[in-house]
Protein backbone atom coordinates (compact mmCIF):
# COMPACT_ATOMS: atom_id res chain seq x y z
CA UNK A 1 0.00 0.00 0.00
CA UNK A 2 1.35 3.22 -0.75
CA UNK A 3 1.62 5.58 2.24
CA UNK A 4 2.70 9.24 3.08
CA UNK A 5 5.40 10.44 4.77
CA UNK A 6 3.77 10.80 7.86
CA UNK A 7 2.10 7.57 7.98
CA UNK A 8 5.41 5.47 7.30
CA UNK A 9 6.49 8.02 10.38
CA UNK A 10 3.35 6.45 12.37
CA UNK A 11 4.34 3.01 11.07
CA UNK A 12 7.66 3.20 12.27
CA UNK A 13 6.70 4.62 16.01
CA UNK A 14 7.13 7.86 15.68
CA UNK A 15 3.72 8.68 17.12
CA UNK A 16 4.46 6.02 19.82
CA UNK A 17 4.22 2.02 20.05
CA UNK A 18 -0.07 2.17 20.45
CA UNK A 19 0.11 4.30 16.87
CA UNK A 20 2.63 1.78 15.17
CA UNK A 21 0.26 -0.67 16.26
CA UNK A 22 -2.91 1.14 14.97
CA UNK A 23 -1.11 1.54 11.27
CA UNK A 24 -0.12 -1.76 11.37
CA UNK A 25 -3.59 -3.42 11.51
CA UNK A 26 -5.08 -0.60 9.06
CA UNK A 27 -2.16 -2.38 6.95
CA UNK A 28 -3.23 -6.10 7.35
CA UNK A 29 -7.06 -5.11 6.87
CA UNK A 30 -6.15 -2.97 3.81
CA UNK A 31 -3.92 -5.55 2.35
CA UNK A 32 -6.31 -8.06 2.78
CA UNK A 33 -9.20 -6.10 0.90
CA UNK A 34 -6.30 -4.96 -1.83
CA UNK A 35 -6.48 -1.19 -1.23
CA UNK A 36 -4.16 0.86 -2.46
CA UNK A 37 -3.42 3.42 0.01
CA UNK A 38 -5.29 5.27 3.12
CA UNK A 39 -7.95 7.48 3.40
CA UNK A 40 -8.03 10.44 5.86
CA UNK A 41 -11.96 10.26 8.40
CA UNK A 42 -13.19 12.81 9.96
CA UNK A 43 -15.08 10.76 13.31
CA UNK A 44 -15.02 7.04 14.49
CA UNK A 45 -18.10 5.44 16.51
CA UNK A 46 -16.72 2.47 17.84
CA UNK A 47 -18.95 -0.95 19.28
CA UNK A 48 -17.59 -1.84 22.11
CA UNK A 49 -19.50 -3.68 24.68
CA UNK A 50 -18.05 -6.29 27.05
CA UNK A 51 -19.50 -9.14 25.81
CA UNK A 52 -17.86 -8.77 22.36
CA UNK A 53 -14.55 -7.42 24.39
CA UNK A 54 -14.38 -10.35 26.81
CA UNK A 55 -12.10 -10.13 29.67
CA UNK A 56 -8.95 -10.44 27.35
CA UNK A 57 -10.49 -6.97 24.98
CA UNK A 58 -10.80 -5.34 28.08
CA UNK A 59 -7.31 -6.11 29.42
CA UNK A 60 -5.86 -4.75 26.00
CA UNK A 61 -7.85 -1.60 26.02
CA UNK A 62 -6.49 -1.28 29.86
CA UNK A 63 -2.89 -1.45 27.88
CA UNK A 64 -3.41 1.54 25.62
CA UNK A 65 -5.11 3.62 28.39
CA UNK A 66 -1.76 2.74 30.25
CA UNK A 67 0.68 4.72 27.66
CA UNK A 68 1.73 7.83 28.13
CA UNK A 69 -1.08 10.46 27.63
CA UNK A 70 0.44 12.15 23.65
CA UNK A 71 0.76 8.11 22.82
CA UNK A 72 -2.84 7.14 23.31
CA UNK A 73 -4.99 10.36 22.66
CA UNK A 74 -7.70 9.93 20.02
CA UNK A 75 -6.84 12.44 16.96
CA UNK A 76 -10.28 12.48 15.65
CA UNK A 77 -13.70 12.93 17.50
CA UNK A 78 -14.44 9.39 18.30
CA UNK A 79 -17.82 8.26 20.29
CA UNK A 80 -18.68 4.91 21.56
CA UNK A 81 -21.52 2.35 20.77
CA UNK A 82 -23.84 1.43 22.98
CA UNK A 83 -22.09 -0.41 26.62
CA UNK A 84 -22.94 -3.38 27.91
CA UNK A 85 -24.56 -2.68 31.37
CA UNK A 86 -26.75 0.84 32.45
CA UNK A 87 -24.56 1.49 35.48
CA UNK A 88 -27.83 2.77 37.27
CA UNK A 89 -30.09 -0.22 36.50
CA UNK A 90 -28.07 -3.40 36.15
CA UNK A 91 -29.28 -4.75 39.60
CA UNK A 92 -32.78 -4.62 38.52
CA UNK A 93 -31.96 -6.77 35.68
CA UNK A 94 -29.78 -9.40 37.89
CA UNK A 95 -26.56 -8.59 35.71
CA UNK A 96 -23.22 -10.35 36.91
CA UNK A 97 -21.30 -8.15 38.73
CA UNK A 98 -18.54 -9.43 37.40
CA UNK A 99 -19.50 -8.22 33.63
CA UNK A 100 -20.50 -4.83 35.04
CA UNK A 101 -16.36 -4.85 36.95
CA UNK A 102 -15.53 -5.38 32.85
CA UNK A 103 -17.73 -2.78 31.86
CA UNK A 104 -16.22 -0.01 34.45
CA UNK A 105 -12.51 -1.18 33.88
CA UNK A 106 -13.44 -0.22 29.94
CA UNK A 107 -15.48 2.81 30.55
CA UNK A 108 -12.06 4.46 32.35
CA UNK A 109 -10.04 2.92 29.29
CA UNK A 110 -11.69 4.42 26.88
CA UNK A 111 -12.13 7.88 28.90
CA UNK A 112 -7.99 7.90 29.36
CA UNK A 113 -7.65 7.48 25.51
CA UNK A 114 -10.16 10.49 24.77
CA UNK A 115 -13.14 8.61 23.63
CA UNK A 116 -16.25 10.39 24.19
CA UNK A 117 -18.84 7.99 26.09
CA UNK A 118 -21.92 8.78 23.77
CA UNK A 119 -23.12 5.13 24.03
CA UNK A 120 -25.18 5.28 21.43
CA UNK A 121 -26.17 3.28 18.39
CA UNK A 122 -27.94 6.18 16.84
CA UNK A 123 -25.24 8.86 16.77
CA UNK A 124 -26.56 9.95 13.43
CA UNK A 125 -29.83 10.93 14.85
CA UNK A 126 -28.26 12.06 18.74
CA UNK A 127 -24.19 13.18 18.31
CA UNK A 128 -23.72 14.36 14.39
CA UNK A 129 -24.73 12.99 11.31
CA UNK A 130 -21.85 13.14 8.90
CA UNK A 131 -22.26 14.58 5.48
CA UNK A 132 -22.10 13.80 1.62
CA UNK A 133 -18.53 12.55 0.55
CA UNK A 134 -17.62 12.59 3.82
CA UNK A 135 -15.08 9.88 4.61
CA UNK A 136 -15.77 8.05 8.24
CA UNK A 137 -15.11 4.67 10.11
CA UNK A 138 -18.07 3.46 11.78
CA UNK A 139 -18.58 0.83 14.23
CA UNK A 140 -21.74 -0.13 14.21
CA UNK A 141 -24.00 -1.83 11.53
CA UNK A 142 -26.72 0.20 11.57
CA UNK A 143 -24.92 3.56 11.77
CA UNK A 144 -22.69 2.85 8.83
CA UNK A 145 -25.92 1.86 7.00
CA UNK A 146 -27.16 5.10 7.65
CA UNK A 147 -23.55 7.14 7.00
CA UNK A 148 -23.30 5.50 3.56
CA UNK A 149 -26.62 5.33 2.09
CA UNK A 150 -29.08 8.07 4.09
CA UNK A 151 -26.10 10.53 4.66
CA UNK A 152 -24.28 9.73 1.15
CA UNK A 153 -20.77 9.51 3.80
CA UNK A 154 -18.28 6.55 3.02
CA UNK A 155 -17.15 4.12 5.48
CA UNK A 156 -16.81 0.32 5.51
CA UNK A 157 -17.98 -1.42 8.64
CA UNK A 158 -15.12 -1.03 11.36
CA UNK A 159 -15.10 -2.98 14.05
CA UNK A 160 -13.75 -1.97 17.61
CA UNK A 161 -10.56 -2.35 17.31
CA UNK A 162 -10.28 -1.30 13.92
CA UNK A 163 -12.48 2.12 14.57
CA UNK A 164 -9.91 2.75 17.81
CA UNK A 165 -6.69 2.16 15.26
CA UNK A 166 -8.78 4.94 13.00
CA UNK A 167 -9.42 7.05 16.02
CA UNK A 168 -5.77 6.73 16.62
CA UNK A 169 -4.74 7.75 13.25
CA UNK A 170 -7.08 9.71 11.62
CA UNK A 171 -6.69 7.26 8.78
CA UNK A 172 -9.05 3.80 7.76
CA UNK A 173 -7.86 1.36 4.38
CA UNK A 174 -9.04 2.80 1.45
CA UNK A 175 -11.59 0.18 -0.15
CA UNK A 176 -14.91 -0.87 -0.30
CA UNK A 177 -17.26 1.73 0.05
CA UNK A 178 -14.78 4.60 0.18
CA UNK A 179 -14.92 3.78 -3.62
CA UNK A 180 -17.21 5.59 -6.05
CA UNK A 181 -17.05 2.39 -8.04
CA UNK A 182 -18.24 0.02 -5.12
CA UNK A 183 -21.21 2.34 -4.26
CA UNK A 184 -23.10 1.43 -7.56
CA UNK A 185 -26.20 -0.82 -6.86
CA UNK A 186 -25.63 -4.60 -7.73
CA UNK A 187 -29.12 -5.43 -7.51
CA UNK A 188 -33.21 -4.24 -8.18
CA UNK A 189 -35.27 -4.98 -5.50
CA UNK A 190 -38.84 -3.38 -6.35
CA UNK A 191 -41.47 -2.22 -3.53
CA UNK A 192 -44.97 -2.92 -4.17
CA UNK A 193 -46.65 -1.34 -1.48
CA UNK A 194 -45.00 0.74 1.01
CA UNK A 195 -44.18 -0.59 4.70
CA UNK A 196 -46.39 0.31 7.46
CA UNK A 197 -45.22 1.05 10.35
CA UNK A 198 -41.68 0.80 11.99
CA UNK A 199 -41.33 -2.79 12.01
CA UNK A 200 -42.39 -3.04 8.46
CA UNK A 201 -39.75 -1.19 7.62
CA UNK A 202 -37.42 -3.60 9.49
CA UNK A 203 -39.16 -6.68 8.17
CA UNK A 204 -38.37 -5.51 4.38
CA UNK A 205 -34.93 -4.46 5.36
CA UNK A 206 -34.88 -8.21 6.86
CA UNK A 207 -36.32 -9.54 3.47
CA UNK A 208 -33.91 -7.47 1.20
CA UNK A 209 -31.02 -8.80 3.48
CA UNK A 210 -31.67 -12.36 3.43
CA UNK A 211 -31.33 -12.01 -0.41
CA UNK A 212 -28.23 -10.69 0.12
CA UNK A 213 -24.83 -12.86 -1.19
CA UNK A 214 -21.97 -10.76 0.56
CA UNK A 215 -21.42 -7.38 2.02
CA UNK A 216 -20.52 -6.08 -1.38
CA UNK A 217 -23.73 -6.35 -2.70
CA UNK A 218 -25.28 -2.67 -2.72
CA UNK A 219 -29.42 -3.26 -3.09
CA UNK A 220 -31.16 -0.25 -5.10
CA UNK A 221 -35.02 -0.16 -3.81
CA UNK A 222 -37.02 1.14 -6.31
CA UNK A 223 -41.11 1.74 -5.93
CA UNK A 224 -41.12 3.65 -2.16
CA UNK A 225 -44.15 5.45 -2.40
CA UNK A 226 -43.28 9.03 -0.33
CA UNK A 227 -40.05 9.93 1.85
CA UNK A 228 -39.53 7.65 4.73
CA UNK A 229 -38.76 9.76 8.05
CA UNK A 230 -35.34 9.07 9.54
CA UNK A 231 -36.94 6.53 12.46
CA UNK A 232 -38.01 4.11 9.18
CA UNK A 233 -34.83 4.05 7.47
CA UNK A 234 -33.12 3.03 10.82
CA UNK A 235 -35.30 -0.03 11.64
CA UNK A 236 -34.85 -0.78 7.61
CA UNK A 237 -31.12 -0.28 7.56
CA UNK A 238 -30.16 -1.45 10.89
CA UNK A 239 -32.12 -4.84 9.48
CA UNK A 240 -30.95 -5.14 6.30
CA UNK A 241 -27.22 -4.64 7.57
CA UNK A 242 -28.37 -7.63 10.31
CA UNK A 243 -29.33 -9.94 8.31
CA UNK A 244 -27.33 -9.00 4.92
CA UNK A 245 -24.31 -7.85 6.34
CA UNK A 246 -25.20 -5.01 4.09
CA UNK A 247 -23.47 -1.74 4.49
CA UNK A 248 -25.27 0.24 1.67
CA UNK A 249 -28.41 0.38 0.25
CA UNK A 250 -29.66 3.16 -2.74
CA UNK A 251 -33.63 4.06 -2.16
CA UNK A 252 -34.78 5.87 -5.64
CA UNK A 253 -35.81 9.31 -4.75
CA UNK A 254 -34.71 9.43 -1.54
CA UNK A 255 -31.23 8.87 -0.76
CA UNK A 256 -28.72 11.21 -2.01
CA UNK A 257 -26.94 8.78 -4.65
CA UNK A 258 -30.12 7.79 -6.42
CA UNK A 259 -31.93 10.47 -7.62
CA UNK A 260 -32.81 8.28 -10.33
CA UNK A 261 -32.31 4.53 -11.09
CA UNK A 262 -29.86 4.82 -13.51
CA UNK A 263 -27.48 6.99 -11.20
CA UNK A 264 -27.62 4.39 -8.56
CA UNK A 265 -26.81 1.50 -11.20
CA UNK A 266 -24.23 3.98 -12.94
CA UNK A 267 -26.21 2.54 -15.98
CA UNK A 268 -29.92 1.24 -17.34
CA UNK A 269 -31.54 0.10 -14.53
CA UNK A 270 -32.03 -4.10 -14.32
CA UNK A 271 -35.31 -6.04 -14.14
CA UNK A 272 -36.34 -6.20 -10.48
CA UNK A 273 -34.88 -9.68 -8.82
CA UNK A 274 -37.07 -9.28 -5.59
CA UNK A 275 -40.62 -7.65 -5.38
CA UNK A 276 -41.56 -7.50 -1.91
CA UNK A 277 -45.32 -6.74 -1.54
CA UNK A 278 -47.61 -6.80 1.75
CA UNK A 279 -47.92 -10.66 1.87
CA UNK A 280 -43.71 -11.14 1.72
CA UNK A 281 -44.38 -8.47 4.77
CA UNK A 282 -46.78 -10.79 6.69
CA UNK A 283 -45.00 -14.00 5.48
CA UNK A 284 -41.73 -12.82 7.23
CA UNK A 285 -43.66 -11.69 10.54
CA UNK A 286 -45.58 -15.32 10.21
CA UNK A 287 -42.23 -17.07 10.39
CA UNK A 288 -41.36 -15.91 13.59
CA UNK A 289 -45.25 -16.02 15.45
CA UNK A 290 -45.28 -18.20 18.73
CA UNK A 291 -46.64 -21.89 19.14
CA UNK A 292 -48.86 -20.03 22.31
CA UNK A 293 -49.14 -16.91 23.71
CA UNK A 294 -46.93 -17.11 26.69
CA UNK A 295 -45.09 -13.82 26.90
CA UNK A 296 -42.08 -13.36 29.24
CA UNK A 297 -40.39 -10.07 27.95
CA UNK A 298 -41.35 -6.85 25.44
CA UNK A 299 -38.02 -5.20 24.29
CA UNK A 300 -38.16 -1.98 21.83
CA UNK A 301 -34.40 -1.36 21.53
CA UNK A 302 -32.20 -2.29 18.15
CA UNK A 303 -31.58 0.74 17.66
CA UNK A 304 -32.14 2.77 20.23
CA UNK A 305 -35.66 4.65 20.24
CA UNK A 306 -35.35 8.16 19.10
CA UNK A 307 -37.16 10.85 21.05
CA UNK A 308 -40.12 10.13 19.18
CA UNK A 309 -40.21 6.47 19.38
CA UNK A 310 -40.02 7.41 22.94
CA UNK A 311 -42.75 9.70 22.95
CA UNK A 312 -45.11 7.41 21.05
CA UNK A 313 -44.40 4.69 23.18
CA UNK A 314 -45.30 6.69 26.35
CA UNK A 315 -48.71 7.67 23.86
CA UNK A 316 -49.54 4.38 23.60
CA UNK A 317 -48.64 3.02 27.37
CA UNK A 318 -49.83 6.18 29.67
CA UNK A 319 -52.70 5.88 32.46
CA UNK A 320 -52.26 1.83 31.64
CA UNK A 321 -50.16 -0.54 33.47
CA UNK A 322 -47.91 -3.46 32.41
CA UNK A 323 -48.97 -6.51 33.49
CA UNK A 324 -46.98 -8.31 36.51
CA UNK A 325 -45.46 -11.23 34.78
CA UNK A 326 -43.87 -9.39 32.04
CA UNK A 327 -41.09 -6.93 31.88
CA UNK A 328 -41.00 -4.33 29.14
CA UNK A 329 -37.41 -3.12 28.51
CA UNK A 330 -36.69 -0.01 26.63
CA UNK A 331 -33.02 1.21 25.41
CA UNK A 332 -31.93 4.93 24.07
CA UNK A 333 -29.19 6.85 24.56
CA UNK A 334 -27.78 8.74 27.72
CA UNK A 335 -28.73 12.59 26.21
CA UNK A 336 -32.07 11.03 25.01
CA UNK A 337 -33.30 9.55 28.43
CA UNK A 338 -32.77 12.96 30.20
CA UNK A 339 -34.47 14.29 27.42
CA UNK A 340 -37.10 12.12 28.16
CA UNK A 341 -37.12 12.71 31.82
CA UNK A 342 -37.25 16.65 31.37
CA UNK A 343 -40.22 16.54 29.03
CA UNK A 344 -42.83 14.13 31.11
CA UNK A 345 -41.95 11.00 28.66
CA UNK A 346 -39.82 8.78 31.47
CA UNK A 347 -42.39 9.64 34.03
CA UNK A 348 -45.56 8.29 31.80
CA UNK A 349 -43.35 5.03 30.90
CA UNK A 350 -42.25 4.58 34.77
CA UNK A 351 -45.73 4.69 36.31
CA UNK A 352 -46.43 2.25 33.72
CA UNK A 353 -44.04 -0.13 34.66
CA UNK A 354 -41.58 -0.31 31.88
CA UNK A 355 -37.99 0.43 32.26
CA UNK A 356 -35.93 2.77 30.07
CA UNK A 357 -32.22 1.93 30.27
CA UNK A 358 -29.54 4.41 28.60
CA UNK A 359 -26.84 4.14 26.82
CA UNK A 360 -27.21 0.17 26.45
CA UNK A 361 -28.93 -2.22 23.52
CA UNK A 362 -30.93 -5.32 25.00
CA UNK A 363 -28.49 -7.99 22.91
CA UNK A 364 -25.67 -5.93 24.03
CA UNK A 365 -25.97 -6.26 27.77
CA UNK A 366 -25.28 -10.25 28.41
CA UNK A 367 -28.58 -11.50 26.98
CA UNK A 368 -28.16 -15.00 27.70
CA UNK A 369 -26.93 -14.45 31.43
CA UNK A 370 -29.91 -12.13 32.47
CA UNK A 371 -32.65 -14.74 30.44
CA UNK A 372 -31.71 -17.11 32.58
CA UNK A 373 -31.23 -14.80 35.55
CA UNK A 374 -34.89 -13.44 34.96
CA UNK A 375 -36.35 -16.82 33.74
CA UNK A 376 -37.02 -14.87 30.15
CA UNK A 377 -37.64 -16.60 27.28
CA UNK A 378 -40.21 -15.74 25.10
CA UNK A 379 -39.37 -12.08 24.02
CA UNK A 380 -41.84 -9.82 21.71
CA UNK A 381 -40.11 -6.82 20.03
CA UNK A 382 -40.81 -4.45 17.38
CA UNK A 383 -37.20 -4.88 15.94
CA UNK A 384 -36.25 -7.23 13.12
CA UNK A 385 -33.09 -7.34 14.06
CA UNK A 386 -33.41 -7.83 17.71
CA UNK A 387 -35.15 -10.91 16.34
CA UNK A 388 -32.43 -12.16 14.29
CA UNK A 389 -29.80 -12.01 16.98
CA UNK A 390 -31.55 -12.99 19.85
CA UNK A 391 -32.33 -16.65 19.32
CA UNK A 392 -28.47 -17.32 19.55
CA UNK A 393 -28.78 -16.38 23.11
CA UNK A 394 -31.68 -18.64 24.01
CA UNK A 395 -34.61 -16.52 23.54
CA UNK A 396 -38.04 -17.32 21.55
CA UNK A 397 -38.04 -14.48 19.60
CA UNK A 398 -41.27 -12.70 18.72
CA UNK A 399 -41.79 -9.88 16.01
CA UNK A 400 -44.81 -7.43 15.87
CA UNK A 401 -45.57 -3.77 15.60
CA UNK A 402 -45.52 -1.47 18.73
CA UNK A 403 -48.82 -1.41 19.38
CA UNK A 404 -49.56 -4.98 18.97
CA UNK A 405 -46.39 -5.36 21.60
CA UNK A 406 -47.38 -2.66 24.33
CA UNK A 407 -51.06 -4.37 23.99
CA UNK A 408 -49.47 -8.24 24.72
CA UNK A 409 -47.62 -6.41 27.45
CA UNK A 410 -50.89 -5.13 29.15
CA UNK A 411 -52.86 -8.41 28.79
CA UNK A 412 -49.82 -10.30 29.86
CA UNK A 413 -49.50 -12.56 26.63
CA UNK A 414 -49.20 -12.39 22.63
CA UNK A 415 -52.18 -10.81 21.09
CA UNK A 416 -52.62 -9.51 17.83
CA UNK B 1 -0.54 -37.02 -0.35
CA UNK B 2 -3.79 -35.90 -1.95
CA UNK B 3 -3.35 -33.08 -5.03
CA UNK B 4 -6.61 -31.39 -4.18
CA UNK B 5 -5.56 -27.89 -4.13
CA UNK B 6 -8.09 -24.59 -3.80
CA UNK B 7 -7.03 -21.33 -4.04
CA UNK B 8 -7.89 -18.09 -2.80
CA UNK B 9 -7.57 -14.69 -1.86
CA UNK B 10 -3.91 -13.98 -0.36
CA UNK B 11 -5.51 -14.27 3.33
CA UNK B 12 -4.16 -13.22 6.71
CA UNK B 13 -2.36 -14.85 9.84
CA UNK B 14 -0.25 -18.32 9.62
CA UNK B 15 -0.42 -21.41 8.47
CA UNK B 16 -2.05 -24.60 10.27
CA UNK B 17 -3.45 -27.84 9.81
CA UNK B 18 -6.92 -29.15 10.98
CA UNK B 19 -9.93 -31.01 10.44
CA UNK B 20 -12.48 -28.98 8.73
CA UNK B 21 -15.80 -28.31 9.97
CA UNK B 22 -18.32 -27.70 6.33
CA UNK B 23 -21.76 -26.03 5.96
CA UNK B 24 -23.32 -24.05 3.35
CA UNK B 25 -24.35 -21.22 5.61
CA UNK B 26 -23.09 -17.93 6.78
CA UNK B 27 -21.46 -16.82 9.83
CA UNK B 28 -21.66 -14.19 12.96
CA UNK B 29 -19.83 -14.84 15.97
CA UNK B 30 -22.10 -12.87 18.03
CA UNK B 31 -25.20 -14.08 16.31
CA UNK B 32 -24.13 -17.69 16.17
CA UNK B 33 -22.21 -19.33 18.57
CA UNK B 34 -22.20 -20.01 22.48
CA UNK B 35 -18.63 -18.83 23.01
CA UNK B 36 -18.72 -20.10 26.67
CA UNK B 37 -19.76 -23.74 25.52
CA UNK B 38 -18.15 -23.41 22.27
CA UNK B 39 -20.75 -24.74 20.11
CA UNK B 40 -23.03 -23.04 17.49
CA UNK B 41 -26.13 -21.90 19.27
CA UNK B 42 -28.61 -20.90 16.83
CA UNK B 43 -31.06 -22.52 16.20
CA UNK B 44 -31.88 -22.07 12.79
CA UNK B 45 -28.04 -22.40 11.85
CA UNK B 46 -26.67 -25.78 10.05
CA UNK B 47 -24.57 -26.61 12.29
CA UNK B 48 -26.17 -25.80 15.58
CA UNK B 49 -25.11 -27.33 18.52
CA UNK B 50 -21.68 -28.69 17.03
CA UNK B 51 -18.54 -27.35 18.54
CA UNK B 52 -16.42 -25.24 15.87
CA UNK B 53 -13.60 -25.36 18.90
CA UNK B 54 -10.31 -26.58 16.71
CA UNK B 55 -11.70 -26.77 13.76
CA UNK B 56 -11.15 -25.43 10.27
CA UNK B 57 -14.53 -23.74 9.99
CA UNK B 58 -15.85 -23.49 6.38
CA UNK B 59 -18.56 -21.28 5.56
CA UNK B 60 -19.89 -19.19 3.12
CA UNK B 61 -19.97 -15.68 4.13
CA UNK B 62 -19.65 -13.40 7.23
CA UNK B 63 -23.20 -12.12 8.50
CA UNK B 64 -24.51 -10.16 11.18
CA UNK B 65 -22.84 -7.10 13.07
CA UNK B 66 -19.57 -5.88 14.28
CA UNK B 67 -19.02 -7.89 17.66
CA UNK B 68 -17.07 -10.53 15.61
CA UNK B 69 -14.33 -8.17 15.64
CA UNK B 70 -13.57 -8.94 19.17
CA UNK B 71 -14.76 -11.87 19.96
CA UNK B 72 -12.34 -13.95 17.76
CA UNK B 73 -9.38 -12.96 20.06
CA UNK B 74 -11.75 -13.62 23.15
CA UNK B 75 -12.32 -17.34 21.58
CA UNK B 76 -8.63 -17.15 21.08
CA UNK B 77 -7.58 -16.40 24.58
CA UNK B 78 -9.88 -19.03 26.14
CA UNK B 79 -9.05 -21.30 23.92
CA UNK B 80 -12.14 -21.75 22.47
CA UNK B 81 -11.72 -20.83 18.61
CA UNK B 82 -11.63 -23.01 15.44
CA UNK B 83 -7.81 -22.85 14.07
CA UNK B 84 -9.08 -21.11 11.04
CA UNK B 85 -11.51 -19.57 9.07
CA UNK B 86 -12.22 -20.37 5.53
CA UNK B 87 -15.00 -18.13 3.91
CA UNK B 88 -16.46 -17.87 0.35
CA UNK B 89 -16.97 -13.94 1.34
CA UNK B 90 -15.22 -12.17 4.16
CA UNK B 91 -16.28 -8.86 5.18
CA UNK B 92 -14.47 -6.32 6.59
CA UNK B 93 -15.13 -7.46 10.58
CA UNK B 94 -13.99 -10.69 9.65
CA UNK B 95 -11.29 -10.00 8.23
CA UNK B 96 -10.39 -7.30 11.54
CA UNK B 97 -11.47 -9.67 13.72
CA UNK B 98 -8.87 -12.32 12.10
CA UNK B 99 -6.32 -9.39 12.25
CA UNK B 100 -6.59 -8.66 15.64
CA UNK B 101 -7.04 -12.27 16.87
CA UNK B 102 -3.68 -13.83 14.76
CA UNK B 103 -6.71 -16.00 13.48
CA UNK B 104 -5.73 -17.93 10.30
CA UNK B 105 -8.10 -16.80 7.33
CA UNK B 106 -8.55 -16.89 3.22
CA UNK B 107 -11.68 -16.17 1.50
CA UNK B 108 -12.54 -15.39 -2.05
CA UNK B 109 -11.83 -19.02 -3.66
CA UNK B 110 -11.97 -19.49 -7.36
CA UNK B 111 -14.60 -21.99 -6.54
CA UNK B 112 -17.72 -22.52 -4.12
CA UNK B 113 -15.28 -23.91 -0.41
CA UNK B 114 -17.89 -24.78 1.24
CA UNK B 115 -18.77 -27.27 -1.69
CA UNK B 116 -15.59 -28.55 -2.96
CA UNK B 117 -14.72 -29.01 0.98
CA UNK B 118 -16.89 -31.69 3.19
CA UNK B 119 -16.81 -32.31 7.28
CA UNK B 120 -13.55 -34.24 8.37
CA UNK B 121 -11.55 -33.49 5.91
CA UNK B 122 -7.68 -32.91 7.16
CA UNK B 123 -6.71 -29.49 5.46
CA UNK B 124 -3.66 -28.00 5.30
CA UNK B 125 -3.94 -23.81 5.67
CA UNK B 126 -1.87 -21.39 4.07
CA UNK B 127 -2.83 -18.02 4.14
CA UNK B 128 0.47 -15.98 3.01
CA UNK B 129 -0.14 -18.62 -0.18
CA UNK B 130 -3.74 -17.83 -0.07
CA UNK B 131 -3.89 -21.61 -0.38
CA UNK B 132 -5.59 -24.65 1.27
CA UNK B 133 -4.70 -28.60 0.38
CA UNK B 134 -6.57 -31.45 1.11
CA UNK B 135 -4.22 -33.71 2.90
CA UNK B 136 -6.17 -36.98 3.47
CA UNK B 137 -9.78 -38.07 4.25
CA UNK B 138 -9.39 -37.28 8.10
CA UNK B 139 -11.69 -38.43 10.95
CA UNK B 140 -15.21 -38.48 9.62
CA UNK B 141 -18.05 -37.11 12.12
Amino acid sequence: MKLTDDEKALLDGSGGPIRAWAMEHLLDVGQFFDAEDLVPVSQAHVMADTEALGASGVAWLEALAAAAPEDRRVTIPTVTDPRGADLAEYGRLKQDEAFVDLERRTIAAFRALGVLMADTCINYQTIMAPVFGEHVAFGDTGSAIYANSVCGARTNYEGGPSAIASALTGRAPRYGFHLAERRRGSLRVHVAERPRSLSDWGVLGGIVGRRMGSYWQVPVLTGIDGTPTSDELKHFGAALASYGSTALYHMVGVTPEAPTAERAFGGPQPSPELVVDLAAIEDFYAGYRPADDRLDLVVFAAPQLSLHELSALARLLEGSRIHDNVALIVCTSPELKAGARRMGILEVLEKAGALLLEGVCFYQMHARQIGVANGWKRLLTNSAKLTNIIGGYGYEPVLAPMEACVRSALAGRVVE
Amino acid sequence: MSDKVFLGHVGIGRPVEGIALVASDNFSARYDLDLVRGIFSRPSHALAGRSYVDTVLVLNAAKGGVATAWMLREMVARGLAPRALLLNFANPIMAQGAAFAGLPLIDRFKTDITVALSTGLRVAVDPPAGLVRVISEGERP
